[in-house]
């Protein structure tokens, strides 16, 4: 019985050969450059140290990582900011999701005076330089109603929840509304005849069609909220075991010169940042749809 | 029976004006038209996911021109079929009765479905594991879920071959004798009136320029 054979493929003309090695060329040297910036951090910590005990010297490059990871926790200070960075960045993805289903939801399908505007201030927190929006958000709290709880909040835990969450909602809105855009609305209106009140529509139709446009939001939410500093340094501080999270850590290691350790919570950063990426990725999430984020395209 | 009288929709630059048409309970109506010509706009106006400007839809009996389209009793089935492509198709022909709180009677609904349409091979299935024939049938049963008093097709049998055509306009002739559903279809295609219309109705740039009311026994025969 003969083998099925894959049918040949036309032969591509030289000039497209040259039109994609130059796009492979430009493309690459970017995305190699960025591998190598992960690579160049985990590359420090393994060759910085000392030499660990005879039987171990061949691992020398591991024992280096794995010493100045374990330093890193040794730090109580550390310790703390790792907790309230985790801690801190759920409730902000919980809450940007509360937010942005609902406003993603609305500039999606509904048609309402003013849409235009909201749209508008929804890029706010997304195109204004970080130590500006800080600053927004202090000069905030000096006003009624603000004020009221300023001390409870200002440069307290509530202001990293609160620094993180304005800039990573806007951020999960936008995905939400391609999302909902990306669905057609034709279902819904069919629900509607079925009987369906616009409520349960949503409910029933067009939320389970959005899950992979929801775990990519809550990714790119939890993602932000990881990175987020310039807003936290002005509106929480960096105060040592109270309001430090990882970003913040990492500058004040720096500050005091201390660059091993700087180097090794970045690293902790991206593996942190990284197993969210692939969790979400694995549970169906979509990041090339709405954000050019990953490559997998979830079926329709 | 269907009763519009003096129907004005307007949709951005197009306007449909003035349109009155009936169809007697029980029967079959065919509208054609152009594309273009107003067909799947009055028919979304008749369904209620279009406001009326003027004029009265009568469904059933029932003045339903101010009424959402959950209360006015009909079954919709659009051109594009949108099958809610996360629901198996026993989910999606029990939606109807789900949502008007008739779980219970949600299964012996969709054994009848199931012998009606011969949907039996196809309850566990996904949409996009449809064929264009059996995706026709999932829709028209899920619109027949609740048994509305009205059944309005938008172009169901465009998206299909010559094969699958006869077959499905043999499978809605048989549904609507089984059902006694009043029915209107919308199609630019005069085979298909001729073929499955009790009522043939024609709309022109916006305004019904004919009505041709033929008793079923002038149809072709079934």
């Amino acid at each position: 019985m003969s083998r099925r054979s894959e049918p040949p493929r036309p032969t591509a003309s030289a000039a497209d050969l040259a039109f994609r090695a130059i796009l492979a060329v430009v493309g690459g040297f970017y995305v190699v450059g960025l591998a190598c910036l992960l690579l160049a951090d985990v590359a420090y910590l393994a060759t910085t140290g000392g030499a660990p005990a005879a039987p171990l010297a061949p691992l020398q490059p591991v024992w280096n990582t794995a010493h100045a990871l374990a330093g890193v926790f040794a730090d109580p200070n550390i310790r703390h900011a790792f907790v309230l960075t985790i801690v801190s960045c759920l409730v902000t993805t919980v809450l940007s999701m509360v937010v942005a289903v609902p406003l993603g939801y609305l500039l999606s399908r509904a048609r309402f005076p003013g849409r235009g505007l909201v749209d508008a201030i929804l890029d706010i927190p997304i195109v204004l330089p970080p130590l500006v929006l800080g600053i927004s958000l202090l000069i905030l709290f000096q006003f009624w109603p603000f004020r009221l709880v300023s001390r409870q909040i200002v440069f307290q835990v509530p202001a990293v929840i609160l620094a993180q969450f304005t800039v990573s909602a806007a951020f999960a809105a936008r995905i939400m509304r391609v999302g909902f855009d990306q669905i057609d609305t034709r279902q819904e209106q069919v629900a509607l005849t079925l009987g369906c009140t616009q409520a349960r529509a949503f409910w029933s139709v067009l939320l389970p069609q959005a899950v992979p446009s929801i775990v990519t939001a809550a990714t790119i939410a939890w993602a932000r909220a990881l990175g987020e500093f310039g807003p936290l340094l002005v509106f929480a501080g960096a105060t040592r075991m109270k309001t430090e999270v990882l970003s913040t850590t990492v500058f004040l290691e720096l500050s005091i010169g201390n660059l091993k350790s700087a180097v090794a919570v970045s690293v902790l950063m991206v593996a942190a940042a990284l197993a969210v990426l692939l969790i979400a990725r694995s549970s169906g999430g979509d990041m090339s749809e709405t954000t050019g984020f990953g490559g997998r395209r979830a079926a329709r | 029976m269907i009763a519009v009288t003096g129907l004005c929709v307007k949709s951005g630059d197009f306007e449909l004006r003035d349109l009155t048409l009936e169809v007697p309970p029980g029967r079959y109506a065919v509208l054609m038209g152009r594309t273009g010509s107003g067909k799947s706009t009055l028919l979304e106006a008749l369904c209620g996911l279009r406001p009326v400007h003027a004029g009265s839809i009568v469904l059933g009996g029932r003045d339903v021109t101010r009424l959402p389209p959950a209360h006015r009793g009909i079954g919709y089935v659009p051109q594009d079929r949108a099958l809610f492509s996360h629901m198996t198709v026993r989910r999606q022909l029990e939606f109807a009765l789900a949502v008007r709180g008739r779980a219970a009677a949600a299964a012996g609904r969709v054994a009848e479905l199931t012998d009606l349409l011969d949907l039996g091979p196809l309850l566990d299935r996904l949409p996009a594991g449809l064929s264009g024939g059996e995706a026709q049938r999932v829709t028209l049963g899920r619109a027949l879920a609740a048994e509305p008093a009205v059944l309005l097709l938008d172009e169901p049998l465009s998206a299909l071959d010559d094969e699958s055509w006869a077959s499905a306009c043999d499978v809605l002739t048989r549904v609507q004798r089984t059902t006694r559903v009043t029915v209107l279809h919308v199609t630019h295609r005069h085979e298909e009136s001729r073929r499955l219309a009790d009522v043939a109705i024609e709309l022109h740039a916006g305004r019904l320029t004919a009505t041709i009311p033929r008793s079923p026994q002038e149809a072709l025969p079934r």
